[in-house]
This record gives structure tokens, C-alpha cells and sequence, in this order.
């Protein structure tokens, strides 16, 4: 408890910046990641198969595979082709931190696809009826009665996504990358103690807790409509 | 490509520790998840309350950070207290933390599919005098599997995506050998591809495994209309 003690006091600036990388991480990966989901789970519901079928792919591709592999694909494997080395999708994947954050934001967009997916299937026919009978067009259909009312009905979910998103952060400290988890490994590997990962942990779980409570607040706001 | 064939053994071997990883950590986690399970329902509050404490901590951890503390940890303890005679091998340290993961999880699942099992069964069966081990076993356990399937396909296969993670603590699965060959032959690309779609093809191949052992646990049970 003392080593733990005096560590915090040593190198809590250390373990703020790592805090705050893995923070950023998340927000934006969350944001974007949300915001690549909802065309995709529109496009994989859709009826034509040309539409469907390049978000199905997407989909089982990034859902099937371990987003190690899939940040090591980014950051490694991209690298070897010397026409990505020359383009502008160099600025995203030549350095750890945007790299780390596309790989993020692609799976989870990928996860949040399925679960609105789920949303769009749950959307009450009758809903769709009625917005068809008052002369809506099927785009208008689709963006102002399905989307919402898919992403209210898989809140729940979404919310759940983006609590296990900040355990996935950590994964980016294995390129390196140093977020809460980087500063814990380069910490514990200074002193030889696991004392830094526990107290990382220990930051994790405070965060955790935070935000499902911040989630569960987001869903009662989002589908206040229902409550009675 | 031709590089590809070159290690084709290597990371055939790779794939073959990742499997034995993922199944040695399925059975450890599946008991941890039954053990923990009993405990949430256990008649002893501080029982309970440990085992909800343990696996909402376990859950609120990343998968990475606790294979880190299981595998350096875990190695620090044995060298000080017993005398540094034991080494944990990258092998245990990733059973450990996988199975541990997993059974955090699975505690959930399973107390909510033995909860779903009607009371009214247990009563039916205590009365025709069966034994508290023949209601786990023939009553509880057949139809609480039966709900948990589902759930336990999930929770499989993340497992099988999270056995990738050992690769960086220095136990030789698939992707660390796919790295180690792409050091070599300047091609990760290919070589990193190629795990990418070893990984598909095991996820995919799981899913008519737990499809059957579905349909297996519901003959009896009338098809949904």
C-alpha cells in the first residue's frame, strides 16, 4: 500500500498524460465511430444486394477478426506498399496515435453497425406505414422515423459498446502508443513491480463505473418518450 | 505469396498453440464461471458480495492490462515468496488471464440461465427424491445449458480473438510467428492478412459447431412457430 502510495505521488503526471491520450481515444473513436455506423447498418439493411453487401463485408471482416491483428494490419502491414508510403493515407497511418484511432474507430463502428442493425429490424411496421401514408419518400422514411427510432431501440446496446471501447483502448499501447496502459507498462518496467498496472486498473474500473452511469443517463434521455 | 508458403509451417504450428490457448482457457474459464455462479447464489452474503466484487472488477479491466499483471505478477509473486524455484511459463500467464476473463463473463450467463430453470421443476424433483447432485445434473445443468448457449458462442468466440493478445508477452501463436516472418521477409502485409483470415475462417468455422450443439439441446422443445 506505501509502494502504491509513493508511486502515485512520483508519477501521476505520467499517468494523467496517459489517461487523457486514452481518453481522447475513446471520445473520438466513439463519435466517429457512431457516425460510420449508422450509414453502414442503413446500407447492410438494405433490400438491394449491391447496397448490402459491401457493409456485410465490412462488417464480418472487422467482427471476425482481433483488432490486434487489425491495428498491426494498419500500422505494419500498410507500410510495406510504397504507394500508401507516398499517398495521403500516409498522414493517417504513418503515426501510432491517428493509426491506433482509425483501427479503433473502424471496429467499433463495425460492433455499433450490427447492434443498430438490430435497432432497424426492431422498428415497428406500423411506424413505417404511417410515415408512408403521410406522403413521406422512403428517404425521408428512413432518416427521420427509422434511424431514430433504431438508435433509441438499441441504446441499451450502443452504451454497452462503448464501455468495452475503452478497454479496447488499451490495445494501442502495443504500438506504441502511450496511453494509460503504455505509461503502466513503461512505469512497472522501471521499477520492476506490477504495482503501476494495478494502480491502471484501478483507473480503468473508476472509469468504467463512470461512464456506464453517463450511458444509462444517455438512454433514459434519448427514449424519455416512452417513459411514463 | 511465395514467402507466404515458405512459413506456411510456422504459422500452421502458430495456429495450433492459438487453438490449444483458446481451449485450455474454455475449460478453466467454464469452471471459474460455474464457480462463480454458485457463489453469486450462494445462501452466504460475503460470498456473494466477493464474488460480484471479483467479476465486475475483472470486467472493468482491459483484457490486455490483466494478461500484463497475470503474466509479470504473477511470476513476481512465485520468485518472492517461493523462492524463485518456479517460473510461470507465457503459456500459464495466458491461460490464467483468459481463463479468468471468461469466467467473469460466463458467472453472469450461467447464474442467469440456472435462474430462468422454473423453481417449480427443482420442487417437482426434490419431491421424487432425487439427490441434490442429480438435480444439478439432470435437471438444472441440461436446460441452463440450453439458455446459455447463445451467449457462451459469444463469449467464445472473443475469447478466440483475445488468445491474440499473448503474442505480446512472447508465447509464439499465430500472429507472433506472422511477425516474426514478416520481420524477415519485409511483406507484413501478407503475412499479417493471411492471420487476419486464419482467425475468419476459425470464427466461422465455430458457428455450425454451436448451431448443433443448439439444435442438440432443444430436441424436445417445440420449434418456434
Amino acid at each position: 500500500m506505501d509502494q502504491l502510495v509513493s508511486l502515485l505521488s512520483q508519477s501521476w503526471p505520467a499517468l494523467l498524460d496517459g489517461l487523457w491520450i486514452s481518453l481522447q481515444l475513446l471520445l473520438l473513436s466513439c463519435v466517429l465511430g457512431f457516425a460510420l455506423a449508422v450509414p453502414l447498418a442503413v446500407a447492410r439493411s438494405s433490400p438491394r444486394r449491391w447496397i448490402a453487401l459491401p457493409s456485410r463485408l465490412f462488417m464480418s471482416a472487422f467482427r471476425g477478426t482481433p483488432l490486434l491483428v487489425q491495428i498491426f494490419i494498419l500500422y505494419y502491414g500498410l507500410a510495406q506498399f510504397e504507394w500508401v508510403r507516398d499517398s495521403a493515407l500516409w498522414l493517417l497511418v504513418g503515426d501510432a496515435f491517428p493509426c491506433a484511432l482509425l483501427a479503433l474507430t473502424l471496429n467499433l463502428a463495425a460492433y455499433m453497425a450490427e447492434d443498430i442493425r438490430g435497432g432497424i429490424l426492431g422498428v415497428p411496421a406500423g411506424e413505417k406505414e404511417a410515415a408512408t401514408a403521410f406522403g413521406m419518400s422512403r428517404l425521408m422514411v428512413t432518416w427521420y422515423i427509422v434511424v431514430p427510432r433504431a438508435i433509441g431501440i438499441s441504446a441499451p446496446t450502443l452504451g454497452n459498446e462503448i464501455v468495452l471501447q475503452l478497454k479496447s483502448t488499451a490495445l494501442a499501447s502495443t504500438i506504441t502508443v502511450l496511453d494509460l496502459t503504455g505509461v503502466a507498462r513503461r512505469l512497472s518496467i522501471e521499477s520492476y513491480t506490477t504495482d503501476a498496472l494495478l494502480l491502471a486498473g484501478l483507473l480503468y474500473i473508476v472509469i468504467a463505473a463512470v461512464l456506464s452511469l453517463l450511458t444509462r443517463y444517455g438512454e433514459a434521455c434519448l427514449n424519455r418518450h416512452q417513459l411514463r | 505469396m511465395a514467402a507466404l508458403l515458405d512459413y506456411s509451417a510456422q504459422l500452421l504450428e502458430g495456429a495450433g498453440l492459438t487453438l490449444e490457448l483458446a481451449f485450455t482457457s474454455l475449460c478453466f474459464g467454464l469452471l471459474l464461471g460455474l464457480a462463480g455462479a454458485a457463489a453469486k447464489m450462494s445462501a452466504l452474503p460475503w460470498l456473494r458480495q466477493a464474488a460480484y466484487l471479483v467479476s465486475n472488477v475483472l470486467r472493468g479491466i482491459p483484457e490486455f492490462l490483466i494478461l500484463l499483471i497475470c503474466y509479470f505478477g504473477l511470476s513476481n509473486l512465485i520468485n518472492t515468496h517461493f523462492a524463485g524455484t518456479l517460473s510461470l511459463s507465457p503459456f500459464a500467464g495466458g491461460v490464467v488471464a483468459l481463463a479468468l476473463v471468461f469466467g467473469a463473463y460466463a458467472s453472469e450467463v450461467f447464474r442467469g440461465a440456472f435462474l430462468a430453470v422454473p423453481r417449480g421443476q427443482l420442487e417437482a424433483a426434490r419431491s421424487y427424491g432425487l439427490s441434490r447432485w442429480q438435480i444439478f445434473w439432470c435437471v438444472q445443468l441440461p436446460q441452463a445449458w440450453r439458455i446459455c448457449l447463445p451467449s457462451l458462442n459469444n463469449m467464445w468466440q472473443n475469447l478466440l480473438k483475445d488468445t491474440s493478445l499473448v503474442s505480446i508477452v512472447g508465447l509464439e501463436d499465430m500472429l507472433r510467428k506472422a511477425s516474426i516472418a514478416a520481420q524477415f521477409t519485409k511483406q507484413p502485409f501478407v503475412f499479417y492478412a493471411a492471420v487476419a483470415v486464419v482467425y475468419l475462417l476459425l470464427l466461422a468455422v465455430s458457428n455450425p459447431a454451436f448451431a448443433y450443439f443448439e439444435k442438440r439441446a432443444n430436441r424436445g422443445y417445440a420449434s418456434p412457430a
